[in-house]
């Protein structure tokens, strides 16, 4: 099936016009040497085959199980309201609005987003979208870099370690100084830092909560760096924003984060959500589009990209980012959720969280042999210690439906033991009560 | 008509004496082609520039153009009220429009440049 | 339609929660708070329905017409891709559940997804390994150009210039740019494509790369490849191919048969799935052999019991490139189309996307003047020079045809073509609408002549005239304060 509507008789009409008698002369340009060597693919599918087909597939997928993992990526609850509206196909079927009159749909809802992400992040103006938070929180690198004019970056250890990974890779070729500073007490170091920063800094990269889940306030480490002429960036779990102090509140220059909370499924890893907003002064360094507000030429409200002269496809080589697609659909998700949501049930959502993860910790914490991390406040994520390695532990609780967190040696060398352990509004008292047995069964054994 | 008090790069540019500095700013032709400008990214005061290399990058709506210092020096002024009226070099290019004054600029750099006529011959050349 | 934020109500609700079923045990420290609600919107779920619904008859997509966006390949999107990508064993799944079980055991019906992904654009693209990691066409041009500076590096080779032909798409000096490289533009000659003559000379020790677009830009093949191919290789320089225009050549070239190195795909391109306004899209990249031990980590294996695994002991890869392995959801939708369509609908692709390009080419090719003669591939550029004489420029002509219920062509793209107007009808549609654009595009360059002056005002039929993109610079509206 190739959802092709032309006729064979069409296409002589048509080869007719275009003055060659077959298909093939119209590949001439193509030597024969250059022919496939090969394009062996299997025939194709009817719908009702491949359907059938992906749905084995898909049940062999664990799915099923209670999900306590988070790291960053979380069981949030979806209103059914934003598949049905985001499946309208004028938004999806639509390309980037570079023609504003056929697109006012697309822009004023990413206008909008953009004032949602502003309103979260306590920040001054946003973009229309990155790929996710972890190119994202190398963007804000980019942008230091290019607003300071010096090369090294000093990222805490609170920063998901994935995205630190990938700062790395992109850093590799760039002759850019990466520091790594260790958390004390799961929370980010200030001596360790202080000693970091010097005038060859242009950025700090913070995460609140962190990566263990840990609440912080960074106002005194963003002005160390001020003092210092080093830019700040925190990436956030933006559902925290709900309740926590916001990065514009800390004096942040830029926000970055993982909207994938923001109404939008897991799906294996994508497509997610980078979200950044930064201080006024520095939107000509912004990567990626913006929408702006502007009037017609009637004087009606209207929605446009704006400040493309910084953008590849007008800079080219001294472009601020080489992003083109972006992720507007999901910022169109995380919009739709957001309205959805509330102002109020947002809050809600937060509360929920936060409330069921203490009480989850206070389950857990009567497990003989476990110890859950409590030196510092945590938000809906917290570390507990295992008698025994905690990839061992989660392979055990597969078996009793349970999905029940991430083990930390992956990342953190000596935290073979520790299992990070997440909590959305999903889970109920009873799961989380069942995982507490589940736990203390594998762990008594 | 271009005028034919100052000289003129390929890359669009005009330099004018003045005193002891040199006065670059960009053609009439140069202002046309990138339409309504919005931006002026100016170089600091003080910084070093080379004669044909990029000093700052003037932006309009859907173009964006870097300003090719026509001569090597020492940047003695920007414009600074292209800060906010970046649109004075649509309006006024080879006067109010001005975007940065070199101080101890490469005079033979300068004697090198296209005068009026020769910059005219270019343009019609180009188009 | 009133922003969202306008017709808010205080204490509306669009959704309800659960109550807690948990003690409240504790607070947080009111030092961590924020000092004010976050103002988002207070309205009900069908306050909200009804604004997105507004907001979605304000746009245009494919399935509302014609979309003949030149390099955009605004194909069909085929409904089925959609149902399969939202079946739950798929949409749910935890990224990070193949971390609690060896080898991914738990993620089989995911993982051989993407294996068996990677293995068919190898076959598409005459590759010999993939990773579905990039998140986009210009995120793959990226990874593409970090594997071609760790292939150096790792030779010992210094080199830091990548040549890219004038014609390309800003993405591509960008991606080498924000890579470490430094750019050669290189000049399309007269028969429109990459001027020899111009390209061999600069082609020496320190060329890391050649990046291209093949057909190219312009909608037209470059026979000559091989030869250039010959010449990167001389020097140890690798060939990277820009797969954008993928779409003119399923079945009819294979980038790796004509020794590319290092190509990326557009999966919202050729392999349909939505754009969704901008994205999300998908921008897998392949590599021949001695390109692979540098790939993103984590990679699929298949092992010999049929068990497909996660690997990561790659110790010259260029690591991580995005979080976990790529737009999942957009693969899965373009492993459906391929398996959907087989080899000979995939070839069918190719040769009706051509057809119809060829068509209007030569339907139009009188009315406007035409840069490059000679057979294009899937899609063909025209130039409105002829039209600006009367003052009517491409951007008038792309407003007129928007009253004519149709999505305009890409204007002023590529940039080597004055007043370009570059037309990608793409294999799906029909002999009818193409000829209602044909007539369309007739009817407009007759008006061109006979009424010039009223092009000014089109637009006249969308909720928006043309809107102020000066004041939109100036005055820097991005967010609503209220």
């Amino acid at each position: 099936m190739s959802y092709i509507s032309t006729t064979d008789t069409q296409k002589k009409q048509m080869l007719d016009v275009c003055g060659v008698d077959s298909i093939k002369k119209l590949f001439a340009d193509i030597p024969p040497e250059l022919q496939p060597k090969s394009f062996a693919l299997p025939g194709g599918k009817s719908e009702f085959e491949l359907h059938s087909f992906f749905q084995q597939l898909a049940s062999k997928n664990y799915s099923h199980l209670v999900n306590f993992l988070g790291g960053g990526f979380y069981d949030h609850f979806i209103p059914a309201a934003i598949d049905a509206l985001v499946s309208r196909s004028e938004f999806y079927t639509a390309y980037t609005p570079y023609q504003p009159e056929l697109s006012q749909g697309t822009l004023q809802a990413i206008y909008e987003y953009q004032s949602d992400i502003c309103r979260l992040t306590g920040l001054d103006i946003a973009n229309a979208s990155l790929y996710d938070g972890g190119t994202a929180l190398f963007e804000a690198c980019q942008m230091a870099i290019s607003a300071t004019g010096r090369r090294k970056i000093v990222m805490d250890g609170g920063v998901n370690p994935i995205y630190r990974k990938m700062i790395n890779s992109y850093a590799a070729n760039l002759s850019i100084e990466l520091v790594d500073i260790s958390v004390s007490h799961g929370q980010s170091d200030r001596d360790a830092i202080f000693k970091a920063i010097d005038d060859k800094t242009a950025i700090v990269l913070l995460q609140n909560p962190n990566f263990f889940g840990v609440i912080d306030d960074h106002s005194d480490i963003v002005n160390q760096c001020h003092e210092k002429g080093i830019l700040a960036v925190q990436s956030v779990y933006p559902v925290a924003m709900a309740l926590l102090k916001t990065p514009g509140e800390q004096g942040f220059d830029i926000a970055t984060g993982e909207g994938q909370s923001l109404g939008l499924p897991l799906s294996f890893g994508g497509p997610y959500l980078g979200f950044m907003s930064v201080r006024k002064e520095l939107a000509r360094k912004m990567p990626g589009r913006v929408v702006a507000r502007t009037t017609d030429t009637q004087n009606r409200e209207g929605f446009v990209l704006s400040l493309q002269a910084r953008e590849q496809h007008i800079r080219r080589e001294k472009a601020t980012s080489n992003i083109c697609s972006n992720e507007a659909l999901c910022a169109l998700r995380a919009h739709m959720y957001l309205s959805l949501i509330g102002k109020e049930g947002f809050k809600e959502v937060a509360s929920l969280c936060y409330n069921k993860a203490n009480y989850a910790k206070e389950r857990i914490k009567g497990i003989p042999g476990v110890e859950v991390m409590e030196t510092s406040p945590t938000f809906n994520e917290f570390t507990i210690k295992l008698p025994m390695d905690a990839a061992e532990c989660a392979g055990k609780l597969i078996d009793l439906g349970f999905a029940a967190g991430f083990p930390l040696g992956r990342y953190y060398k000596g935290m073979e033991n520790y299992l990070l352990i997440a909590i959305t509004e999903k889970r109920t008292k009873f799961e989380i009560g069942r995982l507490a047995e589940a736990l203390e069964a594998v762990v008594c054994q | 008509m271009v005028p034919a008090d100052r000289k003129y790069a390929k890359t669009h540019e005009w330099v004018k004496i003045e005193g002891n500095l040199a006065v670059v700013g960009i053609s009439d032709h140069a202002q046309d082609s990138l339409g309504d400008i919005t931006f002026v990214d100016l170089p600091k005061p003080g910084a070093q520039v080379r004669g044909g290399s990029e000093c700052a990058v003037i932006e309009s709506v859907k173009a964006a153009g870097d300003l090719y210092s026509p001569v090597s020096g020492k940047i003695a002024e920007i414009n600074e009220s292209l800060e906010t009226v970046p649109e004075k070099i649509n309006t006024d290019p080879y006067g109010e429009g001005w975007i940065i004054k070199i101080k101890d600029f490469n005079a033979a750099e300068f004697d090198n440049l296209l005068d009026a006529a020769a910059y005219e011959n270019f343009l019609e050349s180009e188009a | 339609m009133s922003i969202i934020f306008k017709k808010s109500v205080p204490g509306r609700k669009g959704v309800q929660l659960p109550e807690c079923d948990v003690p409240v045990l504790k607070k947080i420290d009111s030092k961590y708070l924020r000092s004010e609600d976050a103002q988002l919107c207070e309205l009900s779920e069908l306050d909200i329905v009804r604004h997105f619904t507004g907001l979605s008859r304000k746009n245009y997509g494919v399935d509302t017409n014609f979309y003949p966006l030149g390099s955009c390949t605004m194909k069909y999107n085929p409904k089925i891709t959609e149902k399969i990508a939202a079946l739950d064993g798929f949409s749910s799944l935890h990224p990070l559940l193949p971390q609690l079980r060896r080898g991914g055991s738990l993620t089989q019906g995911a993982l051989s997804v993407i294996y068996e992904l990677e293995q068919q654009l190898c076959e598409i693209t005459g590759m010999d390994a993939f990773t579905t990691h990039p998140l986009a066409g210009a995120h793959g041009e990226l990874t593409g150009m970090m594997l071609i500076a760790a292939y150096h590096k790792k030779k010992g080779n210094n080199k830091k210039v990548v040549i890219i032909p004038d014609e390309a798409h800003g993405t591509n000096p960008s991606s080498a740019s924000i890579a470490g490289f430094e750019i050669r533009s290189v000049p399309t000659g007269e028969n429109g494509r990459i001027d020899l003559e111009k390209l061999i000379p600069m082609i020496d020790q320190n060329t890391a790369a050649i990046m291209m677009t093949n057909p190219n830009t312009l909608g037209l093949f470059n026979p000559d490849i091989k030869k250039i191919a010959n010449a990167a290789h001389a020097f140890d320089a690798m060939l990277y191919y820009d797969g954008a225009n993928l779409n003119a050549i399923l079945g009819k070239f294979r980038p790796g048969d004509a020794d590319f190195d290092v190509i990326h795909v557009n999966l919202h391109k050729t392999f349909a799935t939505p754009h969704g306004g901008g994205g999300p899209g998908a921008g897998p990249v392949g590599v021949k052999k001695h390109l692979e031990q540098f790939l993103p980590i984590s990679r699929v294996a298949k092992r010999t019991d049929g068990i497909y695994a996660l690997e990561y002991n790659y110790p010259d890869s260029i690591g991580y490139i995005a979080p976990f392995y790529g737009n999942f959801s957009v693969c899965l939708k373009a492993y459906a189309y391929i398996l959907n369509l087989g080899a000979q609908g995939l070839i069918d692709v190719s040769e009706n996307a051509v057809l119809n390009a060829n068509y209007v080419f030569h339907s139009l090719k009188h009315y406007y003047e035409v840069p490059y003669p000679g057979t294009c591939m899937h899609e063909c550029v025209f130039s409105a020079r002829k039209q600006t004489e009367n003052g009517v420029h491409a951007l008038d002509i792309a407003k007129a045809l928007i009253d004519k219920g149709m999505h305009p062509p890409t204007v002023y793209f590529p940039l080597i073509v004055k007043e370009a107007l570059m037309v990608e009808p793409t294999e799906t549609e029909s002999k009818e609408t193409l000829d209602t654009f044909i007539a369309a595009m007739i009817e407009i360059a007759h008006r061109a002549e006979s009424e010039p002056q009223v092009f000014s005002d089109f637009p006249k039929t969308t909720p928006v005239s043309r809107l102020d993109e000066t004041k939109a610079v100036k005055n820097m509206d991005f967010s609503y304060i209220t």
